[in-house]
């Protein structure tokens, strides 16, 4: 049933997870008084990560427009996305559950008219990553699994953590958006949501830290007064050639001061795992941990 | 500050019962020209970090060690100078447009300049930059095609079943291209993902961080042409207000007139886009803030509202980037925010 491959996890958690979780089961299952959905519609792409993750791959029937992950969700209906969601569509799969986000709020209200069950999801801290996993395990009948899953992101990240440890934390630029081949129209990630903690994780110190808000835009005054000493950018597509991507790290040459420039600490990572809040998301730190702290790695 | 000036300019224009015109000109570069001047010297030395002129041009710390010294030559400088092209170019082409379309909501963007340049801009930013684009950046070297297109493609309308150029076509094709251009411009970002919409947003709300000279160095060029244009352009504007036939019959060649009002105000609003982004009001409200001021006269008008454009946007550009810092502003936020009741004021005011 499981199309994605499960990480690999001790028998002691297992059991722990197993036993801790038996209440659970047998409550919710007492509660809902009904089986869990086998027909499930999923308009989040995090969620549809976190869904095959934990094992509920074969009951997912639709996904949104923007789902790339994993290649078996790629070959199900498309459903639209955030802000068109094809509700049409989606009642045409007769669904037995809708999870979308929690801002979709006419998409909710006229499919619980409808009489389809729904539950709204919002993205935020890591947290809320591994809250919903095991929510998402409860809801669809693999809470085991689920609570697996969210352990293994735990320890994962415990491991990255005690891997960098001690170690000097860089002042780090974290960019996600800007102009190609130019610094214009650069927006950095601030002090709050997941990438914040994944660079703290990885053991960096965010240059907008003290920035309440998840993403800042940077003017070329402001990059050069908090002085970075590691840039990572970050795509979501897969995109970019090796020489595409030599260009964009040559564009940082504009600010000779940068001591990332001057130690050649500009990085360039692509995926979509480092932009989903799902299950990806240890793999996704350990990768900006990798690249903030090469010598933690060498074994 | 700024009003002081303009004041003074006024009272220049309207006092003194029509002056020469080399007076009023004199008095207009003074006033307009100064003010430009100051708030091109003030306005690098002001935002959200603080730096020292001191080490800015200490030469004994080398440039790239030199944090101060970079934040005013890479980041301040060229945003200021960027300004000053793009506020000084929107605010007389707007002047040209309302007079070539006898029309005082006129602006810029009007005939789908913008349009054609947002939809190249947009194209670029979803389906990347071509392999030509290593030695150009892509993004401005694609919105200036794209507004030269839709100009191009106006410009054809307007003349194709007319000896002479059509200004009521002209219009008509042009909102019209407007309108089409925008459509294309939301099934592209419909196409987008999120980062990509995201980035197309904010391309649309305008923004003078070009971190360099280099963005500067290449729109200057098709500036300073299109200023050449305007300085032919005054006189034979005057009497064109007054109607095509009546123009003709004073001597105006009215098609070449038209042309060349035309294809400057493009090449003008094409240059400072693709430098820029669309940053809106300046066009329509400088223009008609400057003729509440100093009267109708073409010759005052252009240079006048030249010079006073640049300024509000410098002005402007400094405010954005500092009020909320380290957060930025869009400034295009900023030009409605501070000029619309500002021109409101003064429209009540003279009336």
């Amino acid at each position: 049933m499981t199309r994605v491959k499960p990480k690999s996890s001790s028998m002691r958690s297992y059991r722990c997870a197993s036993l801790a979780l038996l209440f659970v089961i047998s409550s919710t299952t007492v509660t809902s008084q009904s089986s869990p959905p086998q027909r499930i519609i999923s308009l989040i792409p995090a969620v549809t990560e976190i869904l095959f993750a934990i094992g509920a791959g074969s009951q997912v029937i639709g996904v949104s427009n923007y789902d790339v992950y994993p290649p078996a969700a790629t070959q199900l209906p498309r459903v639209g996305g955030l802000v068109d969601p094809a509700v049409e569509t989606i009642l045409s799969l007769q669904p037995d559950l809708v999870i979308a986000y929690e801002t979709q709020f006419t998409l909710l209200k006229q499919l619980t008219n409808a009489g389809i069950n729904v539950s709204s999801y919002t993205h935020g801290t890591l947290d809320h990553i591994l809250a919903g996993i095991r929510s998402l395990g409860v809801q669809t009948g693999h809470a085991i699994r689920a609570e697996q899953v969210a352990r293994q992101i735990e320890s994962d990240l415990q491991g990255i953590r005690a891997r960098v440890a001690g170690r000097n934390r860089p002042r780090t630029l974290f960019v996600f958006a800007k102009e190609p081949l130019s610094i214009r129209n650069l927006f950095a990630n601030g002090g709050k949501g997941f990438h914040n903690e994944m660079l703290e994780i990885a053991g960096s110190k965010n240059v907008f830290a003290d920035t309440p808000r998840p993403s800042v835009q940077a003017s070329t005054e402001t990059i050069l007064a908090r002085a970075p000493e590691v840039i990572i950018e970050v795509r979501a597509g897969n995109t970019l050639k090796p020489t595409d991507i030599r260009r964009e790290l040559a564009v940082w040459n504009l600010l000779p001061s940068l001591p990332a420039v001057q130690a050649g600490r500009v990085y360039f990572l692509q995926g979509t795992d480092l932009v989903v809040p799902g299950p990806r998301i240890a793999m996704a730190t350990e990768r900006l941990a990798r690249a903030l702290h090469p010598d933690a790695f060498k074994q | 500050m700024i009003l002081n000036h303009n004041t003074k300019a006024s009272q220049g224009a309207s006092t003194e019962a029509q002056p020469p015109i080399r007076w009023r000109l004199t008095v207009t570069w003074l006033s307009f020209g100064s003010l430009m001047i100051l708030t091109l010297l003030i306005a690098p030395l002001i935002g959200p970090t603080s730096i020292t002129l001191s080490s800015v041009i200490d030469r004994s710390l080398p440039f790239v060690e030199n944090v101060d010294a970079q934040i005013f030559f890479i980041a301040r400088l060229p945003r200021a100078l960027t300004g000053a092209l793009v506020g000084a170019s929107l605010a007389a082409a707007g002047v040209v447009f309302q007079a070539l379309l006898r029309n005082p909501l006129a602006t810029p963007y009007t005939l789908g300049i913008s349009a054609g340049s947002s939809l190249g801009a947009m194209l670029v930013i979803t389906f990347g930059a071509p392999v030509l684009a290593s030695v150009i950046p892509a993004l401005p070297l694609a919105s200036f095609l794209g507004s030269l297109m839709a100009a191009g493609v106006v410009y054809a309308l307007a003349t194709l079943r007319h000896r002479d150029l059509s200004t009521m076509v002209l219009l008509l094709a042009g909102v019209t291209i407007n309108s089409f251009f925008s459509s294309v411009i939301m099934f592209v970002q419909y196409l987008n993902d999120f980062t990509q919409t995201f980035q197309t947003v904010r391309w649309l709300m305008g923004n003078l961080d070009v971190s360099g000279y280099q963005p500067i160095l290449a729109a200057l060029p098709f500036t300073l042409i299109a200023f050449i244009g305007f300085a032919w352009l005054p006189k034979s504007l005057n009497l064109l207000s007054l109607g095509v036939d009546s123009a003709a019959s004073r001597g105006v060649d009215v098609l070449r007139t038209q042309r060349l009002a035309f294809l400057t105000a493009s090449l003008a609003t094409a240059a400072a886009v693709s430098l820029s982004g669309p940053i809106g009001f300046i066009g329509i409200v400088i223009p008609h803030l400057v003729r509440l001021l100093v009267g109708a006269d073409h010759r005052i008008v252009m240079p006048a509202s030249a010079c006073l454009g640049a300024s509000f946007l410098v002005a402007c550009d400094v405010v954005a980037r500092t009020v909320m810092s380290p957060l930025e502003l869009p400034v295009g936020i900023i030009t409605a925010l501070i000029g619309g009741p500002f021109f409101l004021w003064i429209l009540v005011r003279r009336q």
